[in-house]
């Protein structure tokens, strides 16, 4: 099992929660599937919670997992199903958002 | 008594005229000192969109671009890199009647002189590239032409000549010009002297002041484009493209970025220019209706140049009026880059041999009044 | 002198020193523009965390609670006195007029100003490490961002290294919170910081807190290894763990076991904006940086322009809030409003202090002026682009470039969308090694807008009444 996808309770991501969890469950989806968050966490800590990337570098193709964490690296734009992109340090998670990770970007 | 360089050719500005009349030169085994004053094609040659384009050029440049389509096919051979030339087909759109009308009119003009445009209606655009925005009528291709990267080519035909013996100084201004009576000396900033035989005043669109201390002033003035570059995005554009008008032209480079331009930045100083914001936000709105599927990417970068423009929009070409042992290279209104590698050659023709193997004649001096015009102006 | 200005003067960015210099301009009756990329004030050092979290400022801030507290305090209250442009980016501007994007509504407009104060702050500086681009590799600054903005560590078991008091602080504040620090790695060796101690006591109490961190983290078993650095992060598709070895020592390279990296050495400022708006700049050695320059209040070369705070060189967060009422002052006597002078000559002596202080800091936690010697080929140094150090002294031979724009029109270093920020650092360091000049030789990225990418989706406001 891909223990990048999915939700997780504990553990299963990048990041770790150590406080603050009574917070209102926010559903969205993790490349297609059902995913949850908390009201106020950032798409970067939503994602990371639960899986280890956000996306692909264009020319290693390695995964890549933010850095600064205040929208500076510019390392965790991520993809949304409806075609925009979003900086997930620095977008809330909103509830429905369709992110997508693991991007094959084409270079030939 | 103090030490000077002697040589058979000074020449004046790195950029790409520059470096290539430099590289031909010392072919030719003539002694070259190349002068830039800031690092070889840093300045217009390197700043410019990446077209590598015959068409859309007058027809008297016509002979000139493909004695250069000649030399970018053999680029590697020439300047040891093949600085990301590809020949991806420049496509150029018309979103009007109009437009697309003078397209066909350029293609009937242009016909013999080798080009092999192809017009493109309607349908037959679509089922080739899906992704063209709904305004577009149609277009002209031109298979071989192409783009490349002139902040790696520029530089490099520099580097080609120095490695065939030329002397290359970068950062070295020139002071001051005069001619002896047998020679010229130039002196630059660095406090370096330089006696030669002859001078090429390929300084760009800052070549009017040399030009106009030999009487040879002319009317140009500075024009400054308006680029930019996207992030990285998914490979989906295979030609370069412009429009019918020029107010918008995009390529996607192999590695995804989108390069743009059209429309005008400005001056900041007499040296530095910058892209204009409204400009850019303009050019937003013309990129998402020409290929939609752009339309949310993210801008990393701006910049800008400076651009000869002469009243006709020809370059100059040839000798000084007066002065024997003069000659000039300039004024290429932004359409420098492709025809570059043959300027170069062709100015050293002039300058070792006396004429040149290609016709320059409609980019004589002689063609302006002599006149005691400031030598530059900014648009 | 005053210039007659009828503009509100404008200020860039809502952190300590922002926030300083508005307060400070609405106490003398002007309304001043304040624009922020953030949706709340505090810049990053005093984050406010988002609705709906609950933790108290003390487990937030920590023994800088009352300072944070203070400062977003005084700076609601005076918010119905200012425009305040929240989650908006200023991304170009010249001599006269700024462009600003309001990111939530994705329009742009322009905005003229005659005064304007920049304090746009700072981020981490990162030295690149093999392995840093590895999922699980974060700066300091980012560690702590999770902690405090999103109460996340960014991993179980975490290894700090680098330099720099920043250093201490995130690890003592992640092992305060209950997470696993498995060391801290620090560059600097203890000599370093016992030969500062006389100049960072002028600031005894920031000596005591950090003093107390380490003492903390000793107590608690947690290694604390000096005169060391990371020689790679290790791991394939996350980190696995760190190999570190100790600097001059017999080389010998030892493995910690980790999940999560923070990294860091000291700070960078945010100098793009000063850069548009033509300051000139100047090498500062302090801080290893072509930074613009200003005068003691805070005057920057281009007429109606303040610097204030880590945006034009790093003083730390205290020095943020003197600095940003001392430009706040200097623009008021420029603009012909009567301020203190025993107030302006108080600021000034503090701000003085406080820049003895930030010496003995830098000579406490040196910048590694050996780096580049010691960085592998293989090492990627441009992350966005992915280019490594061998490929930069290639280029950089190959073509005789000796300059970092030049190296960057040439290898790409720098053209990624982080414009530089996270590897124009290393690039020089790298560069100058090659040409063997000192590193300011081998000069600065020169900014260029957008200061941050803009989408292409932006539209202009309409200017409708």
């Amino acid at each position: 099992m891909n223990t990048r996808q999915g939700t997780e309770a504990a553990g299963g991501g990048q990041f770790q929660r150590v406080g603050e969890q009574s917070r209102p469950v926010v559903a969205f989806f993790l490349d297609g599937r059902p995913a949850s968050a908390l009201l106020g966490d950032t798409v970067l800590t939503a994602v990371l919670t639960q899986a280890r990337s956000v996306r692909r570098n264009e020319f290693s193709q390695q995964p890549r997992a933010g850095f600064c964490v205040m929208g500076a690296c510019q390392d965790c734009w991520m993809k949304t199903a409806d075609g925009r992109t979003v900086r997930a340090c620095s977008t809330p998670i909103a509830p429905g958002m369709q992110l997508l990770s693991g991007v094959a970007q084409e270079t030939p | 008594m103090s030490s000077f360089i002697g040589t058979d050719v000074v020449i004046i500005g790195g950029g790409i005229v520059g470096g290539s009349a430099a590289l031909a030169l010392r072919r030719k085994g003539l002694q070259v000192v190349l002068l830039e004053r800031d690092f070889c094609g840093s300045r217009s040659s390197g700043i410019n969109f990446g077209g590598v384009r015959r068409q859309g050029r007058p027809l008297s440049q016509l002979p000139l671009s493909q004695r250069a389509h000649e030399i970018w096919g053999r680029l590697a051979e020439h300047i040891g890199i093949d600085g990301e030339y590809q020949r991806c087909g420049h496509l150029k759109l018309a979103r009007t009647e109009a437009e697309m009308q003078a397209l066909v009119e350029y293609e009937r003009r242009t016909q013999g002189h080798g080009l092999g445009l192809e017009i493109i209606g309607r349908n037959a655009l679509r089922q080739r590239f899906a992704g063209i925005g709904d305004d577009v009528i149609g277009g002209s291709l031109c298979p071989e032409d192409g783009q490349a990267n002139p902040r790696l080519v520029a530089p490099a035909f520099a580097r080609a000549a120095q490695a065939l013996g030329a002397q290359v100084f970068e950062q070295s201004a020139m002071r001051s010009v005069a001619f002896d009576g047998s020679r010229f000396v130039v002196e630059t900033v660095q406090g370096l002297t330089i006696k030669a035989d002859a001078v090429l005043n390929s300084a760009g669109a800052w070549s009017g002041s040399l030009a106009a201390q030999f009487a040879d002033g002319v009317d140009m003035v500075s024009r400054h484009p308006s680029m930019g570059v996207t992030e990285p995005l998914p490979f989906l554009l295979p030609w370069s493209l412009g429009v019918e008008g020029g107010n918008i032209y995009c390529r996607q480079v192999a590695r995804g970025n989108l390069v743009f331009g059209g429309g005008l930045g400005h001056a900041v100083d007499a040296d530095r220019a910058r892209a204009q914001s409204a400009t850019l936000l303009s050019q937003f709105a013309r990129i998402a209706q020409i290929v939609p599927a752009f339309a949310g990417a993210s801008i990393l970068r701006t910049w800008s140049g400076a651009e000869g423009y002469l009243p006709d929009k020809l370059p100059v070409m040839g000798a000084s009026r007066h002065q024997a042992g003069l000659f000039h290279a300039f004024g290429f209104a932004g359409a420098g880059f492709q025809i570059g590698p043959a300027v170069g050659e062709v100015m050293a023709e002039l300058i070792a041999d006396g004429k040149a193997a290609t016709p320059i004649d409609a980019f004589s001096l002689q063609r302006f009044p002599a006149s005691s015009l400031p030598p530059e102006r900014t648009a | 002198m005053s210039h007659s200005h009828h503009l509100p003067p404008v200020v860039v960015g809502a952190g300590p020193a922002g926030v300083r210099a508005a307060c400070t301009l609405v106490q003398h009756g002007l309304a001043p523009i304040v624009i922020d990329e953030s949706p709340a004030s505090g810049g990053q050092i005093y984050r406010r965390q988002p609705a709906g979290f609950t933790r108290p400022g003390a487990a937030l801030y920590g023994f800088e609670a009352p300072k944070a507290t203070a400062l977003h305090q005084d700076f609601d209250a005076i918010q119905v006195q200012v425009d305040y442009r929240a989650g908006s980016l200023v991304w170009s501007a010249r001599p006269g007029t700024l462009d600003v994007w309001s990111i939530a509504a994705d329009t742009s407009r322009t905005l003229d100003w005659s005064q304007i104060i920049v304090a746009t702050g700072a981020t981490d500086r990162v030295l690149p490490v093999p392995g840093w681009t590895l999922p699980g590799v974060y700066t300091l600054g980012g560690a702590q961002v999770a902690l405090k903005y999103q109460a996340c560590a960014v991993g179980r078991r975490v290894v700090f290294a680098g330099s720099g008091p920043l250093l201490y602080l995130v690890a003592y504040q992640y092992a305060k919170a209950g997470v696993e620090v498995a060391a801290v790695i620090d560059n600097a060796r203890l000599a370093d910081q016992a030969a500062s101690l006389i100049d960072m006591a002028r600031q005894p109490k920031t000596l005591l807190k950090g003093m107390y961190y380490v003492a903390w983290l000793q107590a608690r078993g947690i290694p604390i290894l000096r005169n060391a650095r990371l020689t790679e992060v290790a791991g394939q598709a996350q980190v696995q763990g760190v190999s570190w070895q100790r600097n001059g020592g017999d080389g010998a390279v030892n493995f910690i076991a980790c999940d999560a990296v923070a990294l860091g050495y000291a700070l960078r400022s945010e100098t793009q904006l000063a850069d548009l708006l033509e300051c000139e700049f100047s090498f500062d050695a302090l801080n290893r940086a072509h930074l613009p320059r200003r005068d003691a209040a805070g005057r920057a070369s281009t007429p109606g322009v303040y610097l204030a705070g880590d945006g034009a060189g790093i003083m730390g967060a205290d020095a943020a809030e003197l600095a940003g009422e001392r430009a706040a002052l200097a623009l008021l006597a420029d603009r012909g409003i009567e301020v203190s002078d025993a107030r302006t000559a108080l600021l000034d002596r503090r701000l003085a202090g406080l820049a003895k202080w930030r010496r003995g800091i830098e000579a406490a936690f040196p910048f590694p002026a050996d780096w580049a010697r010691s960085a592998p080929d293989h090492l990627v140094v441009c992350r966005c682009e992915n280019i490594t150090a061998g490929e930069l002294r290639t280029v950089a031979k190959d073509t005789g470039a000796s300059e970092l724009n030049r190296l960057k029109a040439l290898s790409r270093v720098g053209m990624g969308r982080c414009q530089g920020r996270m590897c124009a650092a290393a690039a020089a360091e790298i560069l100058a090694e090659v040409v063997r000049v000192p590193v300011h030789q081998v000069g600065r990225i020169r900014a260029q807008a957008p200061i941050k990418p803009l989408p292409m989706t932006v539209r202009i406001e309409d200017e409708a009444p």
